[in-house]
């Protein structure tokens, strides 16, 4: 009996996971309200039956009782966010919402399985971020003087990235953490928030080659600082935010154009210059040649991905702990050595919906600074998706960042979680630029 | 009038917005097609190289599959079982070879790291494919499943006759199935026994020298000696557009260019010979004389399309063939080349690779030697079709090469294959491994019928002689037995 509930569970997870995604892109083209207000519902269903399946069949397999307990207050958690944000904000972007909380079960069910005490930390820190979540739409929407801080955003971004490169840590040859009052912080994460805000504001306005240039500067110490500090993956996201902001405020492909070259340009000065990218480079191009050293973690990753095959080996079947960092480097390995890739494959697409939600919501905002934020948000989000999950399939080579609110990390987590919640502001911000209009809106 | 000024203001606005958000459907395009390649080659590499994945030594998650299944069997295409592990009442499990050294090398061994099809098939063997139902009445019995067996198409009484004909001798046999590219057999020499082998491990060793591990068909580099003729006919063909019928040369049995003397095989004179008898009787004066008037590109290129210093298409270990004709090589080299000698070094995988290529009209089908795998309860996991290989040489050349390896046998050196109940063609070659002029290798590489391949050869049995005399027999016995003679 139990033997037949792990294993039909494994295809079941798979299933209803396949439905959810393509609910996801549905929705991206639906507009009637009432039609899509059932396909909430059943997202809803799919994602607490994903957990129900998956929490069963790990305490069937370990006879751990805590974990249905664990499960309950995961639930409790996820129910209550989603009932809020509607009760709170009728105008809230329900999809998105759906999918903070199936990627953050998905987190929390691999979690679990890999290493229960980090799923109870992250847990806290994901129900405190929740909490704050539910407040900061409010704040966006009438908080108009968010416009108007752009040097405040510029040095408090640059201030918290220099405390790291002076006094930060030092974890896998890089400084990107430190530790205030027994609480150790990432702050390239909270920066990339503020980030967002600060292009943004620098360039809502912008027309002139002055104006553009001083952006560029700004942004340039930025993404330098976080060169120095080796936080090699962060300094990417925020390159390519900028990049793609700078685009579309202008809409000058020319900047673009030169910026890609002047990335281009950086990475092979890197390449060069630091010894550390030589590795990834080589763990990239044949990891198995030098599987004893610096190949070692990209193979692991390539032998979870490849024995998980399509449907995956099961929870508790595989080894994904094999892979050094696993919890929030190759989360997305682990979860397709487990679950599958078909599993793995939803899992990309449903962040690609969220990306595609971010840009729809841009698309419609009338006031530049808020459209470009939201702009900067989706494109670090997404770019960063990329990075991961490109990393560990050895897509492109490894640069060690966190798959957003699915991989281990407090800062990571609370990050996206704000994101999510700022973005949702946008949302009110756009139901105020045009209530009545909803329905003939492309 | 106000009213209007705002709506035309708005839009205005509008227009100004829907410009702007082309650069945000660029954007979400950039990403849409980023995330299509990406996802693209994720499916790609589950699909092509999972499997693959697994098989790696460094990967424990084979390990946790050998502890929850048995591992499966591997049979002959005549079904007789050629690797099984038993379990006894204790629970004991011990992998057994029934024909212990009888298939030592091709199927290789999984207790002392994992060797020929035992490492090939291993992510076949450990995993068990059995239906649900049987899954959950095992675990209920506390049984571990049954892993899936693995059928080969290795016929057992082939392997035997290769296997005694080496006899004490050296050396590697290899017979396959040219239309398909299956392996029927495949003999190395000396063998050991597979079922021993951890006790043996420590002999074969210690003394650095021993080669007993080695599959010599598939990893011994030999001097293929006259065999190699059929690449300098190649080169030559190639040279003069297919047309031999003016090549002459007049052997006295030895031939001498500045500080190097070349002899026929024991001295032969053969005396004027053209293309063909040339190659029937095996002259190595006048190859010489051919390689030295050959153009050095040509017959680079040649030796590239044939697959010298480059990859076979085969799943199995092997070494890989070498051989350099560039500007650098001298005149003196060059003669040694032309008849199989001096830097040319193969292995007899690749020689039957060739081989099979003359015969399948300029394209082989690659080689291979598991043909289907099944669960335990007798459910297809997966089949593997015959393939094709590139094309080595034109169909005109294959053809040619046919008529000349015809003439190896009709009135050359192969003639112990002649007046039989099938036509056969082939080449035989003696090599010389020493400076002793007399020690070689004896090598006869064939297939048959010469009109019609069905099944082909490749033989070397070392220091023992000439081909002629010690290799082309043994071809003769496993074409008999394969025609049910």
């Amino acid at each position: 009996m139990q033997y037949y509930i792990v294993e039909l569970s494994k295809y079941a997870i798979a299933f209803l996971m396949v439905i959810y995604t393509l609910e996801c892109f549905w929705i991206l083209k639906r507009k009637e309200d009432n039609n899509r207000t059932g396909i909430f519902i059943r997202q809803g269903v799919e994602m607490f039956l994903i957990q129900f399946l998956a929490y069963l069949s790990m305490c069937l397999q370990t006879g751990q009782i805590e974990y249905l307990f664990f499960y309950a207050f995961l639930q409790i958690a996820l129910f209550s966010t989603i009932v809020l944000y509607q009760m709170l904000y009728p105008a809230v972007n329900r999809l998105l919402v759906n999918n903070m909380c199936m990627l953050l079960s998905i987190g929390f069910i691999m979690l679990t399985r890999l290493d229960y005490a980090k799923a109870i930390k992250q847990f806290f820190i994901v129900v405190a971020g929740l909490i704050l979540a539910l407040i900061i739409p409010f704040l966006v929407e009438k908080l108009r003087i968010l416009k108007h801080l752009k040097w405040i955003y510029g040095l408090a971004g640059v201030a918290a990235l220099g405390i790291v490169l002076v006094l930060g840590q030092v974890t896998q040859g890089s400084k990107i953490s430190y530790t205030i009052a027994g609480i150790t912080l990432q702050p390239s994460e909270l920066v990339k928030l503020i980030f967002a805000f600060f292009v943004a504001a620098l360039l809502y306005k912008a027309k002139s080659f002055w104006q553009i240039m001083v952006s560029a500067v700004c942004a340039g110490i930025h993404v330098l600082i976080l060169v120095a500090s080796r936080d090699l993956g962060s300094s990417l996201i925020f390159f390519v935010g900028y990049l793609f902001v700078l685009l579309i405020a202008t809409g000058n492909y020319l900047y673009f154009g030169a910026g890609i070259l002047a990335g281009a340009g950086a990475s092979v000065v890197a390449y060069y210059l630091f010894g550390h990218v030589r590795v990834r480079v080589q763990a990239f191009l044949d990891p198995f040649t030098v599987i004893d050293n610096e190949g070692y973690q990209m193979s692991q990753s390539l032998f979870a991905i490849g024995s998980g095959n399509w449907f995956g080996m099961g929870l508790y079947q595989g080894t994904p702990s094999d892979i050094p960092y696993v919890e929030s480097d190759f989360m997305f390995s682990a979860i397709a050595e487990e679950l599958g890739g078909i599993f793995a494959i939803c899992l990309i697409l449903v962040c690609l919906s969220c990306f595609f939600a971010f840009l729809k919501l841009s698309m419609r905002l009338q006031d530049n600074f808020y459209r470009l934020v939201g702009c900067c948000l989706a494109v670090m989000y997404i770019f960063q998706i990329f990075l991961t999950v490109g990393g560990g399939m050895k897509f492109i080579p490894l640069t060690g960042v966190t798959l957003p609110l699915v991989s281990y990390g407090g800062s990571s987590v609370l990050t996206t979680v704000m994101m999510f919640a700022i973005i949702q502001g946008l949302e009110l911000i756009r139901y105020q630029e045009e209530p009545e209009d909803e329905d003939d809106e492309e | 009038m106000l009213q209007r000024k705002k709506k035309k203001k708005k839009k205005q606005e509008e227009q100004q917005e829907r410009r702007s958000n082309r650069e945000l459907y660029f954007t979400g395009g950039f990403f849409a097609l980023l995330f299509a390649a990406m996802i693209g080659y994720y499916a790609y590499f589950v699909q092509a190289e999972g499997r693959e994945m697994i098989n790696n030594s460094y990967n424990s998650r084979q390990y946790i599959l050998a502890s929850q299944n048995i591992r499966g069997t591997i049979y002959s295409a005549d079904g007789e079982v050629l690797a099984e592990t038993l379990t006894d009442v204790e629970g004991k499990e011990t992998r057994t070879y029934p024909y212990e050294n009888l298939f030592a090398h091709v199927i290789g061994f999984s207790t002392k790291g994992k060797t020929g099809i035992e490492a090939e098939a291993n992510s076949y063997l450990i995993q068990s494919s059995i239906p649900l139902s049987s899954k959950v009445e095992n675990e209920v019995a506390a049984r571990k499943h049954p892993g899936d067996n693995v059928y080969t198409s290795l016929r057992t009484d082939l392997q035997e006759i290769a296997s005694k004909s080496l006899g004490v001798y050296q050396g590697a046999i290899i017979v396959s199935n040219v239309k398909t590219g299956e392996i029927l057999a495949m003999v190395s020499k000396p063998d050991f026994n597979p079922e021993t082998i951890v006790e043996d491990w420590e002999k074969y060793v210690e003394n650095e020298n021993s080669s007993v591990l080695l599959n010599r068909a598939t990893q011994g580099i030999y001097p293929p000696g006259s065999t190699f003729k059929m690449v300098t006919a190649l080169a030559y063909l190639r040279q003069f557009n297919g047309d031999y019928t003016n090549y002459r040369y007049q052997c006295n049995g030895s031939m001498t260019y500045g500080n190097s003397r070349i002899t026929c095989y024991h001295g032969a004179v053969h005396g004027s010979v053209d293309f063909i008898s040339s190659f029937a009787k095996s002259c190595n004066c006048s190859f010489a004389n051919m390689g030295l008037n050959l153009d050095r590109d040509i017959y680079h290129d040649t030796v590239s399309d044939l697959g010298f210093n480059e990859s076979l298409p085969v799943n199995f270990n092997y070494s890989k063939s070498n051989l350099t004709v560039d500007d650098g090589v001298s005149d003196e080299d060059m003669i040694q080349i032309s008849f199989g000698q001096g830097s040319v070094q193969m292995t007899p995988l690749h020689l039957h690779l060739v081989t099979n290529a003359v015969a399948m009209g300029g394209t082989p089908m690659k080689p291979y030697l598991i043909s289907q795998v099944e669960s335990a309860e007798g459910e297809v996991v997966k089949t593997f079709k015959p393939e094709s290989y590139k094309e080595l040489m034109t169909a005109e050349e294959a053809a040619t090469l046919t008529e000349l390896m015809t003439a190896v046998v009709e009135s050359g050196t192969a003639t112990r294959l002649k007046g039989l109940e099938y036509t056969a063609a082939g080449k035989t070659g003696s090599a010389e491994y020493n400076k002793v002029k007399e020690d070689s290798h004896a090598w006869f590489t064939g297939f048959a019928p010469a009109e019609d391949p069905e099944i082909s050869v490749t033989i070397i049995v070392e220091k023992i002689g000439s081909g002629g005399d010690y290799a082309v027999p043994i071809a003769k016995r496993l074409f008999d037995a394969y025609f049910g003679l």
